[in-house]
């Protein structure tokens, strides 16, 4: 493949890949091959990623798709005990017996070069499995499960600390470090899998599959404990988006208005020539703001993920309330004082909280509750935030509670975590809650921030 | 030429005690190659600003920064005219006719240049450092798109002014904001997170030069592990660097748990912060 076709082929599979690569990013990169040196790998990488990839979000899926378009060697050329030689000239890795094997292993997750190279040997030996005459197929798992890099752990760990006290400092940077370098270890593995499986059946195909959604496409309902975790980083700057967005400002210029009396009192000693005019500070109105937020089963991956944006919320607003609800309500700010740690918060308010009675959402009687006794939560400097999908198991709505609720607040705004084809379907009432509070579809970051940027 | 390779752009950063990786020298490079601005975006305390500075430190050029706020305008980001000044050649002149004042007072000895201006006629090489470019106004960033995209800059009394050379410009972001795409397709993108331990002992080995480089290497771990906890701030660059002048300060040479449990305000901030990590760390 030429090099142009190669560029064409890697900027169109990164279009595929959701990431908005414009014609006019397209060309600087074509540009920048020009002037670097294109035997450079890592400067290869970095000139595509600073032209094209411009949210960190997008870099894993860069990186896979890197990896199969400018891949590192190619099968058949590459001489595994000429590259791996520097590093460990003695052993040769396609006829070493397994225990040296895993005692070059060991050394790598301490630390030692040409991770690489090593992991690429041992897809050949291990990673193969055969598939039909003449095919084959490719796997990771059978590498690591060969290997087994975890059972190293307690021999590695031995060694380090060599005498030192277990399960203070030492032993938490040790892990740290060797389990870092067992996932860069997993990595290469899986890169290189995916390069032969390219190599056996074309880049496309497996381009499709290898690459993730970024972060701020996965969908809330489907998130896993690890996204939760990535997703904590995004929540502090939608958080201050949103605090933004409903603050109203006195938008009266740059500077605020004219100060009058300030600027002709000044003027007095210049013989009344305004020489300095002095203008009022801008003073931005704070809002407060009341989330009420379904933390049942059926949204828990989202509720955590609304939990944590109403905790990082907390610093941005003067008052913030929070309240979950099943089929009962309860108030949880108590759980996100100022400086509280996010995850300790996270357990207790599962724990300590009272939001469940019978146990099924309730979304009728959940208002009902939360407009008797915490009604006066909601006043005419209030935003009222509802997260949720409005699935209430075919109890009654309450929708004059709501209505009432609504009215008073200064803003309300629903947030559905379910996309809009499945609204109105079995126990929602995504409508009749929607015609009262404006419900939007809100599935991932992408559609939180879109939701943001529109609230003026 | 800024730089002649990514290569180059390596080397002479170091010489001026900024250590960079493959992604930062070819961002670096290209940002000079191409004559495109480089927006360097990443949490606090990676290097962003410094990264300006040592470009310009490393190729002797002039450094105009812009720091960016809420309420920045362009009367603070471009020019302005110096009302004081004119109101009183005005009433020194008020005998003169209104025209030949006019034409008086709206002429360079009148003008108040801002950082933007001053980096676009500047005629020494300059590095024009927008620093935090999130926290200004979004209006800001169409001015910014403006300016980046012909180097010139229209003054209706004076006329139009154009770049002698391109100044080198580097923007940067703590990314509380999501910035403008049509911002984000100008320039070049380098994303600065947390350095490896090695390269971040190197770090404090090259800013801190009488640390023994075991201790270096030590603290560079420790910090390492330190942001791998759920912080509300993960320490910075800016604060392994602290606390190894801090350690020298005290004459420390180990890292052990005593020593990190009595300097723990010097990495961590927050209260909340520092208890999470004496429970998780066992300190
Ligand atoms: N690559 C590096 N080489 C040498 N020193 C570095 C490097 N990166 C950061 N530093 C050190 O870290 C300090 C903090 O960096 P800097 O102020 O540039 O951070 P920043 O990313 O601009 O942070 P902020 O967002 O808070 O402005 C610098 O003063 C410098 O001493
Ligand atoms: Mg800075």
């Amino acid at each position: 493949m030429s090099l142009l076709d190669r560029h064409i082929g890697f900027v169109h599979a990164l279009r595929e890949a959701g990431l908005p690569v414009s014609l006019a990013e397209g060309l600087d990169a074509a540009r920048a091959l020009q002037v670097i040196d294109l035997s450079e790998r890592d400067s290869l990488r970095a000139a595509y990623a600073s032209t094209l990839v411009k949210r960190p979000s997008h870099r894993p899926g860069f990186d896979v798709l890197f990896d199969l378009w400018f891949p590192a060697s190619t099968s058949g050329l590459y001489d595994p005990r000429q590259e791996g030689g520097s590093h460990a000239p003695d052993l040769d890795l396609e006829a070493a017996p397994l225990p040296e094997l895993r005692d070059r292993l060991a050394r790598l997750l301490l630390g030692a070069e040409g991770m690489n190279e090593f992991a690429r040997a041992m897809v050949e030996r291990f990673g193969r499995q055969p598939a039909g005459p003449g095919r084959q197929n490719w796997f990771s798992y059978s590498v690591m499960r060969a290997l087994s890099p975890e059972t190293l752990m307690a021999r590695l760990l031995a060694e380090v600390l060599a005498g030192q006290e277990r399960g203070g400092l030492a032993e938490k940077v040790a892990r740290q470090r060797i389990n870092e370098n067992t996932r860069r270890f997993e990595e290469a593995v899986s890169t290189d899998v995916r390069r032969r499986i390219a190599e056996d059946s074309g880049i496309e195909r497996i381009a499709r599959s290898a690459v993730r959604p970024p972060l701020e496409q996965l969908d809330f309902l489907r998130i896993t404990k690890a996204d939760l975790a990535r997703l904590r980083r995004e929540v502090h700057p939608l958080a201050r988006r949103l605090a933004a967005r409903l603050t109203v400002k006195h938008r009266l210029g740059h500077r605020g208005r004219l100060d009058f009396r300030r600027t002709v009192r000044a003027s007095l000693s210049s013989g009344g020539v305004p020489l300095n005019t002095f203008n009022k500070p801008r003073r931005p109105h704070k809002p407060e703001l009341v989330v009420l937020c379904d933390t049942s089963d059926s949204v828990a991956s989202f509720a955590h993920f609304t939990l944590l944006l109403t905790y990082a919320l907390r610093e941005q607003f003067t008052k913030v309330r929070a309240f979950g609800f099943v089929d009962t309500v309860d108030e949880i700010t108590r759980f996100f004082v100022p400086g509280a740690d996010v995850v300790e918060a996270m357990t207790r308010l599962t724990q300590e909280a009272d939001m469940v009675r019978f146990g099924r959402t309730n979304y009728g009687h959940a208002l009902e509750e939360f407009a008797e006794r915490y009604g006066d939560a909601i006043g005419p400097k209030t935003s009222l935030l509802i997260l949720g999908d409005a699935r209430s198991n075919y109890q009654p709505p309450a929708l004059e509670t709501l209505r009432r609720l609504s009215a008073g607040a200064r803003h309300a705004y629903w947030l559905n975590p379910e996309p809009t084809a499945q609204w109105d379907t079995g126990d929602s009432l995504a409508t009749a809650y929607g015609g009262i509070v404006p419900m939007h579809e809100c599935r991932n970051v992408a559609q939180l921030a879109a939701f943001i940027e529109e609230l003026a | 030429m800024w730089f002649a390779s990514p290569a180059d752009v390596r080397e002479r950063l170091s010489a001026v005690d900024y250590l960079s990786d493959a992604s930062i020298a070819t961002s670096v490079f290209l940002a000079g190659a191409l004559g495109k601005p480089l927006l360097a975006e990443g949490p606090a305390g990676v290097g962003k600003t410094q990264l300006a500075k040592a470009v310009a430190a490393a190729t002797g050029a002039q450094l105009v920064r812009l720091q960016c706020y809420e309420g920045l305008d362009e009367a603070r980001a471009l020019y302005e005219w110096n009302y004081k000044k004119q109101l009183l050649r005005i009433q020194a002149g008020s005998d003169r006719d209104w025209d030949a004042t006019h034409d008086d007072i709206f002429t360079e000895e009148f003008l108040l240049e801002r950082p933007l201006l001053r980096a676009i006629r500047s005629e020494v090489p300059t590095v024009l450092l927008i620093d935090e470019i999130d926290k200004a106004d979004v209006e800001v960033e169409g001015l910014l798109l403006e300016i980046l995209s012909d180097y010139q800059v229209t003054i209706p009394e004076l006329g139009t002014i154009s770049a002698v050379r391109k100044p080198y410009v580097v923007l940067t972001s703590n990314a509380t904001r999501e910035l403008s795409e049509a911002l984000k397709r100008r320039c070049l993108y380098l994303h600065l997170e947390y350095p490896t331990p090695e390269r971040e002992r190197d770090i404090v080995l090259a800013q801190v030069p009488t640390i023994e480089a075991g201790l270096a290497e030590q603290l560079a771990r420790t910090v390492a592990t330190m942001r791998t906890l759920e912080l509300k701030k993960a320490p910075s660059i800016a604060e392994t660097i602290d606390w190894a002048n801090t350690l020298l300060a005290l004459g420390r040479t180990e890292l052990d748990e005593a020593t990190i449990g009595a300097t723990l305000g010097v990495v961590l901030k927050h209260a909340s912060d520092q208890t999470r990590a004496r429970k998780e760390l066992a300190l």
